[in-house]
């Protein structure tokens, strides 16, 4: 563009300007199709196998179809009543229920309405599925025989939650991922200090994996220096005892850590035969936070050392013997000089360890025990046995927002810094 | 006697030798005094050893064996910062991170100096390499020749005795090149400093140095003032690397009052200044620059006058540059004024040509 404008020195007619950008933008087009073409088989896959994947299960955390897809004629007589009236409802949502629930029975999905109710009020599963099986017997009028049955349907409080959850879209897995419940009057408050348990769970993901972070750079960094300092062919030797993780499962790599840390494993055999720690009172090293944090420093590692390793690769020798040269001592050389310029591969390291660290699983799952257990595993807890996917997935879309949000701080921090270097 | 020898010289190196592998040496008995005040330059072909010597001075390398003196102390155990060598890299060094004045003001911060006294040396320095408004830039945003100029004034900045500069002008084009020999000849001539300096590029050495030490294979092949370097290289690698050389290779006849005859193997006899021969009978490589070689020599002008055939003749402007086959060897170069019109200059014809025993040297074979 610049150089084409010198050439003419200015003196473009606008006809010809116009033919110029036209001419450019075609050119340019089809260069833009021809990359899109070559992107577009993996585009679709990702769009395919991970993008609408997500997007479905981000879409379950605020998803409330049961109660008005399996109890349609409840839902309808509901809308007209007043729940803040204290009254329990009329004769006809009581009859619009019992329609529901022996469609429901027969149908068998009456269970699925009452395990979504379930999740906001105990007993409710019993009360709806207990109340299905005789519903088919019952004559109207129905209100007085319902409640003779199950005393829970002369509860306001029952029928309020009905209500609630008769909408399509709910925040309930929202309040309940942040420890919090509604109750029957629609107040929303924190649940009782035994029962809190995401919020928790959430705080020691956050600063285990900042732990991890910090335990892989200080171990990452001086490997990393000691790499990008010596000869290439040695550094690619020992390049490799770096990667060597990175090629064997993780699996075997957990379990190596279990047998290393365990009760009755290597490391406590050995303090104990030395007489450092005496058999009764051997350490705790596993099945609880310390064990999750060894081994996904372990697991990490390598993370961390790549990204600093890139970046010192391209810090010249020079520049530490220049402030040498100039008076430095070795200390103040390496603080001044050193240091700022490998910070690009610092933050890259922290930032790739911290993201992969707080979303880990399979590690924590293993060697955390109950002390060492991260949020993930309770998403995994919600989406296998729970079978609470809404809540798993509620769960999810926290994590997410998470380190997003700590992704933009990063690059609102380093991302100028990066340029500059680049530059 | 060793004591008064030291205090002359400012920079020494007695017997130094390096080696990396412990079985060749790159640097092989290095001796050289560098009085105060002296532009000393280390010239030599790459691996030559003249960067590892100056590693060995900045103290970033260690001797094998020997010892460094530095103002009449040795600097064998002295960290490279506590030896007040100012240096200047080969890629400036200069560090990214900081600006302009920040470089500059590092090695004045390290000594713990005031800010205002800091803040007075930063400007001095700016002003001395003229960057004087540039102070607040980083060194990615200044062109190559202020990037030099930045990392000059910065090893000057806190006034050491003693600079090292590390072909500091490889990376520049050759007309920036030029400006900065001038401009770091005339730093060095306003400040008095003592520059040990490093280049694989002739011309720089000789337009710069008060002194130039050429280095092959380890070893100074000679170390002497740019002139005599030139005029009178004692030996046929320095002859061949400083500048334009015309080589015959010969058996010596005869040697007499240091004139020697020494006979070319197409029979011709050629007489020379005997300056670094072996024994009578043995091979000499003569060494003659293209510009002491006449075209037409006058009689009794020349007292070696033989006839050559032109292979070549290029045209530089201000002189040609003939290329000639004498006494058998195609190689030669005679180089002609543009100023006078020569017959016989085409490509095929021939001429007599001829050049005085004074200017031609009877040197070791290489």
């Amino acid at each position: 563009m610049m150089a084409n404008t010198v050439e003419a020195e200015g003196q473009l007619t606008p006809d010809e300007q116009k033919r110029l950008t036209s001419d450019m933008h075609r050119s340019l087009r089809r260069k833009k199709v021809r990359a899109l073409f070559l992107v577009a088989p993996l585009l679709i896959f990702i769009m395919v196998t991970f993008v609408s994947p997500i997007a479905t299960m981000l879409f379950r955390s605020i998803d409330n179809p049961q109660v008005s897809e399996y109890m349609p004629n409840t839902t309808a007589a509901l809308a007209s009543w007043d729940g803040d009236s204290n009254e329990l409802p009329d004769e006809a949502t009581y009859a619009a229920l019992v329609e529901d629930l022996v469609v429901g029975r027969k149908n068998h999905t009456i269970g699925k309405a009452a395990t979504r109710l379930n999740y906001e009020k105990s007993q409710m599963r019993s009360l709806l599925t207990g109340t299905a099986r005789k519903a088919a017997r019952l004559k109207p009028p129905y209100k007085a025989q319902l409640i003779k049955i199950n005393k829970g349907w002369g509860d306001i409080d029952n029928w309020r939650v009905i209500k609630r959850e008769s909408k399509p879209y709910t925040t309930s897995y929202y309040i309940a991922a942040f420890d919090m419940e509604t109750t029957p009057e629609g107040e929303i408050r924190m649940l009782p200090e035994n029962q809190r348990v995401y919020l928790q769970m959430l705080w020691r993901t956050v600063w285990m994996s900042v732990v991890i972070t910090l335990l892989t750079l200080l171990l990452g960094y001086p490997v990393s220096y000691l790499l990008a300092s010596l000869p290439m062919r040695v550094a690619n030797t020992l390049m490799i005892l770096v990667l060597l993780p990175f090629w064997t499962s993780l699996l075997v790599r957990t379990s190596s850590w279990i047998a290393l840390l365990q009760g009755q494993g290597v490391i406590n055999d050995i303090l104990v035969w030395f007489g450092l720690v005496n058999d009764e009172s051997r350490l705790s090293m596993i099945y609880n936070a310390t064990g999750t944090v060894i081994a996904m420093t372990h697991i990490l590692l390598p993370f961390m050392i790549l990204p600093l390793y890139s970046v010192m690769k391209t810090i010249p020798p020079s520049y530490m013997r220049a402030a040498r040269s100039l008076g430095a001592t070795p200390f103040t050389a390496f603080v001044k000089v050193y240091l700022p310029q490998s910070v690009p591969g610092i933050s890259a390291g922290a930032i790739l360890v911290f993201i992969l660290a707080i979303g880990y699983y399979i590690t924590p799952a293993l060697v955390g025990g109950q002390t060492g257990q991260f949020i993930g595993n309770m998403i995994a807890y919600h989406m296998q046995s729970s079978l609470n996917w809404g809540l798993a997935a509620a769960l999810g879309v926290v994590l997410l927002t998470l380190v997003l949000g700590i992704y933009a701080l990063y690059s609102r921090l380093f991302g100028g810094n990066n340029q500059m270097t680049l530059r | 006697m060793e004591n008064s020898a030291s205090s002359e010289a400012f920079v020494r190196f007695d017997g130094v030798q390096k080696s990396y592998d412990g079985k060749i040496l790159v640097v092989k008995d290095l001796n050289i005094d560098v009085p105060r005040g002296e532009f000393l330059t280390m010239l030599g072909p790459s691996g030559s050893g003249k960067t590892t010597s100056l590693m060995m001075l900045a103290g970033f390398e260690t001797a094998t064996h020997g010892d460094i003196y530095l103002d009449g102390r040795s600097i064998n155990n002295v960290a490279p910062h506590k030896r007040g060598i100012g240096m200047v890299f080969q890629n400036y060094a200069l560090f990214p991170h900081m600006t302009v004045a920040e470089n500059l003001a590092f090695p004045l911060k390290v000594r713990n100096m005031g800010k205002s006294e800091i803040e007075q040396r930063v400007n001095r320095a700016l002003d001395m390499v003229e960057l004087g408004s540039f102070g607040d830039r980083r060194p990615a945003q200044l062109s190559g020749g202020q990037q030099q100029r930045v990392a000059v004034a910065r090893a000057l900045v806190f006034e050491p005795d003693l600079i090292l500069m590390d072909e500091p002008l490889g990376a520049l084009d050759k007309n920036l090149r030029e400006q900065m020999q001038y401009e770091i000849k005339h730093i060095h001539e306003r400040l008095g400093v003592t520059v040990v300096y490093v280049t694989h590029d002739q011309s720089e050495a000789l337009t710069m140095s008060n002194r130039i030490a050429v280095f092959n294979d380890g070893i100074i092949q000679q170390l002497a003032p740019p002139t005599e370097l030139y005029e009178k290289p004692t030996n046929s690698f320095v002859a061949q690397f400083i500048g334009e050389n015309n080589k015959l290779s010969g058996i010596l006849q005869s040697t007499q009052d240091g004139i020697c005859t020494v006979r070319l193997p197409s029979g011709e006899l050629v007489t020379a200044l005997d300056i670094n021969t072996d024994d009578i009978g043995k091979e000499s490589t003569l060494s003659l620059r293209p510009e002491r070689v006449f075209l037409d020599p006058v009689e009794g002008q020349c007292d070696n006058v033989f006839t050559g055939k032109v292979e070549e003749v290029i045209y530089l402007g201000d002189h040609k540059r003939v290329r000639m086959n004498v006494c058998g060897h195609d190689e030669f170069i005679v180089k002609v004024p543009n100023s006078t019109d020569h017959k016989g200059l085409q490509v095929g014809g021939t001429a007599p040509i001829g050049w005085s025993s004074k200017d031609c040297r009877a040197l070791d074979t290489i």
